[in-house]
């Protein structure tokens, strides 16, 4: 908890009726009109929308082991900057969290940093081999209270591993998330398989690899019971098959990236791999479909991917080249471009997959909460007004490796407050908490 | 046209005046002296990160025709294989002022990063890169297929392209640079493309190419073909069950004996071009490979022409050259 007061002047809360929002001890004191100052530090939020802060469910924070493309400072510094006030920090880290020691290493460092809450993700299997389950009854107990087991960056593609993964969780009320990638379909891809692929002779990363994992995995939660989350779904195809899981009552939640909202294969033509992500850049007809489901509730979450590399990982061909974008401060606007802008979804939408769904997927109960008296004062100021142009060089995170370099985009972050802190304000940075 | 790093960007008028020059520079290789001076002082680096003695002695020929001064670069045993990135190599050869960069690469699209990534200000051409392209491959295919129908109709070759000739193209296309660059050439030219091979080997998307997609390759010769091209296949593509095996290839999409006497018996002028290096009795045999029919004899010697004029055209200027003759005297 932290002693200081904050007093936000005429917000629009979730882009509807405006109001004050007294910041006190950490918590929302008091949500009213005409509140008094009572000492606390007015922030003026007129023309302003209150979300409660974002969650981002899938982050890469890169430490411990690659601390030259992320720390865990940097990235949840980036956080802060991009509105939240929560992260999921994926296991795939060196060595990998999948002992209760590392995962309460990376839920320490997070708490040392102060930007936002860090809470780990354990690994499904030890050392993301797919082989043996990991120790994921210790990381569940341990003190950073592990609810959402994945091996992202790859998939869990053993079916009986993945069966005893979706029944063992169900001990904690946890969650598998799964990286959709069948490995020998996929084997050497380089980009989405298509028409893009056979002119550029790039090796393709088919379509099915990802929506046969999905259809395996919606099978086995049904048979089995348990809660399943889909990670960076990117295809149609993969749409249509958590729609019917959805209608047939499995519990299935799904997750999209700001980029498979806004681009396409057709980046790749340029042979700059920054554009090189897996899964990869599909197509117009798959932007469009995610789009529909995010705005039909079949897509639960935004969840950013934000995978920082050092220069060197992308400065070079693209056969070499790594993986992965920066997102998380550019989320907010890239989801006012493809969602708001577009008429898919109004503000309360983007507080509900940024925010509140993906806390309840990921069992975070001090996060993504009403803006209401008594509620933890987790609260991003978003200036949807706002136009500016992405300079990955002005970016918190470490990572260059921005896909919307040079592109205009609507909204800002003017203020995120985390448990009653300001980690950012008037636009800026502020500093962390201290008392964590 | 300041970089040839793929025929797709090729229009028809530049491919046409590509290919007259290649024809000029072809004269100079009939001389005794085989030498212009149109690069003296410049200098050509031609940087292989794959091995391919074949293309780098045509590339390295064709530069030393034209009086340049050639640095081979090969990646392995230099500082590549070390670790060295391609933006440090290419910093290196701009550092000692290069004045065009040949590149072959395994990697699909490295050529287009180092021309377009500015690290490099010298022209960059393509020797094929991956799965991608290999245009002066498509060119001397262009060059040596004008020059087949030149010579049946007893006419001139000069600014003229292959409208309504036929082209087959036969096997593993998914894994082919030389189908690539000569799809989008040849559809340039005019000519109609038939794409033959198994669908395994054919690339999800073809369907956007210009061209016809066919699986038998008898049907597909049966309809009458001015030219087939047999593209190399690779032993151990089967091994990735691409086809169950050497023998069930050649017999279903190989130039068999039994399918060149067909070619005989229908009579037609239907030439046999292949990129090389062959593999006898696989995709084609020897018999169609030593034929009358086969150029590619003519494929070689037209690839040093190709390069040459792929070269003078960047380094010099798209205007034609001087007449051979003229200029031959300059030379030692
Ligand atoms: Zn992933």
């Amino acid at each position: 908890m932290t002693a200081e007061k904050y007093l936000i002047r005429r917000a629009r809360l979730l882009g509807e009726r405006t109001a004050d929002l007294l910041i006190a001890d950490g918590v929302i004191a008091e949500v009213g009109q005409d509140l008094e100052a009572e000492g606390a530090r007015v922030v003026e939020a007129e023309g302003l929308i209150a979300l409660p802060g974002f969650v981002d469910v899938h982050t890469h924070l890169r430490e411990p082991g690659r601390e030259d493309a992320e720390t865990v400072e940097t990235g949840t510094r980036a956080a802060a900057a991009g509105g939240y006030t929560a992260v999921c920090a994926m296991a795939n880290s060196h060595p990998v969290a999948d002992t209760a020691g590392v995962v309460e290493q990376v839920y320490e460092l997070g708490r040392a940093a102060g930007w936002v809450d860090v809470h780990p993700v354990g690994a499904v299997t030890v050392g993301l081999a797919g082989e043996r389950l990991s120790e994921i009854g210790a990381m569940a107990g341990s003190r950073a209270g592990v609810r959402m087991f994945s091996d992202d960056g790859k998939c869990v593609h053993n079916a009986v591993l993945m069966r005893r993964a979706l029944e063992y969780v169900k001990t904690f009320d946890g969650v598998v998330a799964q990286h959709a990638q069948e490995p020998l379909l996929t084997e050497g891809a380089q980009m989405n398989e298509g028409a893009v692929s056979a002119d550029l002779g790039l090796t393709g990363w088919p379509a099915v690899a990802e929506e046969s994992i999905i259809a395996r995995d919606v099978l086995l939660a049904q048979h089995v019971g348990s809660r399943v989350h889909v990670c960076h779904l990117s295809t149609r195809g993969s749409v249509e098959i958590v729609r019917w899981a959805k209608e047939r009552g499995i519990d299935v939640t799904a997750e999209v990236t700001p980029h498979h909202l806004l681009l396409t294969d057709e980046k790749a033509r340029t042979y700059d791999p920054v554009y090189k992500v897996n899964p990869p850049l599909r197509t117009e007809e798959d932007v469009l479909a995610l789009r529909e489901a995010v705005a039909d509730g079949t897509i639960d979450v935004i969840g950013t991917d934000h995978a920082p590399h050092p220069i060197e990982a992308k400065e070079c061909e693209w056969s070499c080249a790594a993986m992965g974008m920066t997102g998380l401060e550019t989320a907010l606007s890239i989801v006012q471009l493809a969602l708001v802008e577009t008429g898919a979804m109004d503000w309360a939408g983007v507080a509900r997959i940024m925010s509140v769904t993906p806390a309840r997927i990921a069992r975070i109960e001090d996060q993504g909460r009403p803006l209401a008296a008594g509620e933890p004062a987790n609260i991003t100021l978003v200036d949807p007004r706002a136009r500016r142009t992405v300079v990955p060089e002005d970016h918190q995170t470490k990572g260059r490796n921005s896909p919307f370099r040079g592109l205009e985009v609507p909204g800002s972050i003017r203020a995120t407050f985390c448990h009653g802190h300001p980690t950012v304000l008037d636009g800026a940075v502020a500093g962390p908490r201290t008392d964590a | 046209m300041r970089h040839l790093l793929d025929t797709r960007d090729l229009s028809r008028a530049e491919a046409v005046s590509l290919l007259d020059t290649a024809d000029r520079m072809g004269e100079v290789g009939h001389r005794e002296v085989k030498k212009l001076p149109a690069l003296r002082g410049r200098t050509v680096v031609n940087l292989f990160f794959e091995d391919s003695t074949r293309t780098r002695i045509s590339f390295e020929t064709a530069e030393k025709r034209l009086s340049a001064d050639v640095i081979n670069f090969a990646a392995k045993g230099s500082s590549v294989s070390k670790g060295e990135s391609l933006k440090d190599t290419a910093q290196t050869l701009e550092a000692i002022n290069a004045d065009a960069v040949v590149i072959r690469h395994p990697g699909s699209g490295a050529p287009q990063r180092l021309a377009t990534s500015g690290w490099i200000d010298a022209p960059v051409i393509n020797a094929g890169d991956g799965t991608h392209a290999h245009p002066t491959q498509a060119l001397l295919d262009a060059m040596t297929l004008r020059q087949h129908r030149a010579r049946l109709a007893s006419a001139d070759t000069a600014g003229t392209d292959l409208a309504g000739l036929r082209v087959a193209i036969v096997g593993d296309v998914l894994h082919s640079r030389v189908a690539r660059s000569n799809v989008w050439l040849l559809h340039t030219l005019g000519a109609e493309v038939t794409l033959v091979a198994p669908p395994t080997l054919l690339p999800v998307g073809v369907d956007a190419w210009p061209v016809a997609v066919e699986y038998d390759l008898d049907a597909a010769l049966a309809r009458g073909q001015d030219a087939v091209m047999m593209l190399r296949i690779q032993r151990e593509r089967m091994n990735a069950a691409f086809f169950p095996s050497a023998e069930e290839y050649a017999r279903l999409w190989g130039l068999t004996p039994e399918r060149l006497r067909a070619l005989e018996a229908a009579g037609g002028g239907t030439a046999i071009l292949h990129p090389g290096p062959m593999n006898r009795g696989l995709e084609i045999s020897s018999e169609a490979a030593d034929s009358d029919r086969s150029l590619v004899l003519d494929q070689v010697t037209n690839g040093v022409s190709v390069r040459m004029a792929v070269l003078y055209h960047l380094l010099t200027g798209p205007q034609a050259p001087h007449g051979p003759d003229e200029e031959g005297h300059h030379d030692r």
